[in-house]
């Protein structure tokens, strides 16, 4: 170590000094999660060292398939985003909010513990350090703040790790979100270097980063090391699963709305939800009251919910979006459409999940092309 | 829902049609709740517990079963005209239960095959639901029913709010465990996307797919994953059999079992 390292500069860290990686982070009091091997999928979950990642992994995945395979060499980031998303762990599926206990003809709160533990999340991809960026923008730097969320994400650490093996749902290089592009709010970034000696390109975003970074025993970069990083970058690109247009996406879809083309996407929709409970974006919630027996305490619980569902859409009357296609179509045009006309950008990362774990494989990027090449043609309206 | 008045305790009576059992067992099995439940009703009603029987009229009337007789087609009058709320408990009572796999066969074959004197046995051609017969103030699915979703339409009604029991797929309860999905990682059939969610997605959690005990959910789209379940190389023959379980006779199920069905029936 010659020099004085500073943000944003990038150094070699050997594969043999992951541990020491994981040694670091913990120190500074965070609890670890990042992908494991779980019921046949990379999922999320505590980690305590570079041991319990999926090494030598891979995942091929499709729409409504995904499947595990060995790898032929021992990557550590070899497979592509799985069914769960960080999300489970800044913005939980479930959540107390508040309880009350009544006291005659009036009630007062009871306190709630509020779990705010201070997490590392290891291995984020580029495409979901974009959608913690979405939910960032929704959940704790707009109008209305989910304070839990926001110290959640305050305290996390970040480590980001590029892609070197795409999924066959990833389309994140259509919507700049990936491979490897990064973006802001992490700590680290590492891109793993498979040819020649295993390594790691590491980069500090912040000074936590740095702090962690400092402590390892880093090397400096070679134009070898830059030039097989974006040998890989180029071979990720073009192994891209799928790719969408988000060109005019906006207008296209408003344009769409009594499209009869959804009626057709309907007719294969099952209503399930699975696309809204995997996509790492949808924040949509309800809130489910539960009383003691006796009627003398309350809670309200707050559970993710789905715009699928029926009482997603309920009011006095009726729920408003009663038809599938208007469930399906509120979904697709809020992702790609009215999302940026109400936060700034799209509502979708590129990830693809919604395709792979989607049970009857629909696909967001085929239904967007069908509906621009039905553009000023034969649409006709549904009602 | 209105609220039970809170001056008396609410009279509660179980009752029986064509059944296992299980269901009402479930009230028995709710262990730590079950004295504040009896504490906060008067058990009028409930063979499985107490010999006591109070006269009607009941407050709360838990019907278990389908109705498979004449006999009981008007027992089940008789518990209406004495119920001010009545839930029905089960797949058998809100959809007919497993004995409607005789609503798809000859009724008399089964009873000669099966009695030594068919002669004694009076029994109607179909099993039905109770909501076929009388006016039924909310249905609770399962087979059996979740004791906490039973607790929670008990408690509902003894402080007068609606009960929080979400119509929408076991698929919206399997991701929020964070189970991975059996059908897209293993092929494995699974009906979690018609059928309704209070189970906590039991199944999938175990690695084994649905099999649709909670009956269709809100908005099933059963036509669309029997295509996606041939797509998994599942025959004619499997697709019915997974649709025409305990809740055969629902409608959403019926339909898709019947289109599968091969030959197709007559009529
Ligand atoms: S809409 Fe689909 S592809 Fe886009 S971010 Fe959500 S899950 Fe990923
Ligand atoms: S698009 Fe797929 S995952 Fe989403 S509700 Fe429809 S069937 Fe379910
Ligand atoms: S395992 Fe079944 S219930 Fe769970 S998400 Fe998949 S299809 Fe739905």
């Amino acid at each position: 170590m010659t020099r004085t390292l500073r943000i944003g500069d990038q150094v070699v860290l050997d594969r043999e000094r992951l541990a020491g990686l994981f040694e670091a982070i913990r120190k500074l009091g965070y609890v670890v999660h990042g992908p494991i091997l779980s019921d046949g999928a990379i999922v999320l979950g505590p980690i305590e060292s570079d041991r319990d990642l999926p090494i030598g992994w891979r995942d091929r995945q499709d729409a409504g398939t995904y499947r595990l395979e060995r790898r032929e060499d021992d990557a550590v980031f070899g497979y592509a985003v799985g069914p769960h998303s960080w999300k489970r762990l800044l913005f939980p599926p479930k959540r107390s909010l508040w309880r009350a206990e009544r006291e005659g003809a009036r009630f007062h709160l009871l306190p709630i513990v509020e779990d705010t533990p201070k997490l590392a999340l290891f291995g984020v991809r580029p495409c979901e350090m974009a959608a913690i960026r979405v939910q960032d923008r929704v959940l704790a730097n707009g109008q209305y703040q989910d304070s839990n969320y926001a110290s959640r994400r305050r305290q996390a650490f970040v480590v980001v790790a590029d892609c070197h093996e795409p999924g066959g749902g990833c389309f994140c290089a259509s919507l700049g979100t990936g491979p490897t592009e990064q973006g802001e709010g992490w700590d680290l970034a590492m891109t793993e270097i498979l040819q020649g000696r295993h390594r790691f390109l590491v980069r500090a975003g912040s000074s936590k980063g740095l702090d962690v970074l400092r402590a390892l025993p880093w090397t400096e970069t070679s134009p070898a090391d830059l030039q097989a990083a974006e040998r890989q970058r180029q071979r990720a690109l073009r192994r891209m699963g799928r790719r969408m247009n988000p060109e005019g996406a906006k207008e296209l879809l408003y344009q769409a709305a009594s499209d009869n083309h959804w009626d057709e996407i309907a007719q294969r929709c099952l209503m399930c939800g699975n696309c809204t409970m995997a996509c790492p974006t949808c924040f949509c919630v309800t809130v489910v009251d539960r009383t003691s027996l006796d009627g003398s305490q309350t809670e309200r619980e707050r559970v993710w919910d789905s715009c699928f569902s029926l009482e997603f859409s309920y009011i006095h009357g009726g729920s408003v979006r009663f038809s599938p296609y208007a469930r399906y179509r509120h979904w697709m045009t809020h992702k790609l459409a009215s999302w940026q006309d109400q936060f700034g950008t799209m509502g979708c990362v590129g990830c693809g999940r919604c395709i792979v774990w989607c049970p009857v494989g629909i696909d967001i990027t085929e239904e967007l092309e069908t509906f621009r090449s039905r553009v000023g043609g034969n649409r006709e309206a549904v009602r | 829902m209105r609220a039970i008045p809170k001056a008396k305790r609410p009279k509660l009576a179980v009752w029986k049609f064509a059944s296992c059992d299980g269901c009402q067992l479930s009230i028995l099995d709710l262990e730590d709740q079950l004295l504040e439940v009896l504490g906060s009703v008067e058990l009028a009603y409930f063979p499985e517990a107490t010999r006591a029987v109070l006269k009607g009229p009941y407050d709360i009337s838990l019907v278990e079963g389908s109705i498979t007789t004449r006999h009981d087609a008007k027992r089940i009058q008789e518990i209406r005209r004495n119920s001010a709320f009545l839930v029905s408990i089960g797949a058998c009572a809100t959809a007919g239960g497993i004995q409607a796999l005789r609503n798809y066969a000859n009724l008399r074959n089964y009873i000669q095959a099966v009695y030594p004197r068919p002669e004694f046995i009076d029994s109607l051609d179909k099993s039905t639901p109770i909501r076929n017969h009388v006016f039924v103030d909310f249905e609770l699915r399962g087979c059996p029913v979740s004791k906490e979703q039973l607790l929670e339409v008990l408690n509902a009604l003894l402080n007068g709010r609606k009960p929080n029991i979400p119509a929408y797929s076991v698929c919206l309860e399997c991701k929020r465990k964070g189970n991975v999905c059996v059908m897209v990682a293993a092929s494995r059939p699974c009906l979690g996307p018609v059928t309704q969610a209070g189970c906590g997605a039991i199944c999938p959690s175990f690695h084994r797919g649905c099999y649709g005990c909670f009956g269709p959910a809100e908005s099933p789209n059963g036509a669309s994953l029997a295509a996606w379940l041939r797509r998994l190389g599942q025959d004619d023959e499997a697709i019915v059999r997974l649709f025409r379980s305990f809740n055969a006779a629902s409608e959403a199920f019926h339909s898709v079992s019947t289109a599968h069905e091969n030959p197709k029936p007559q009529g």
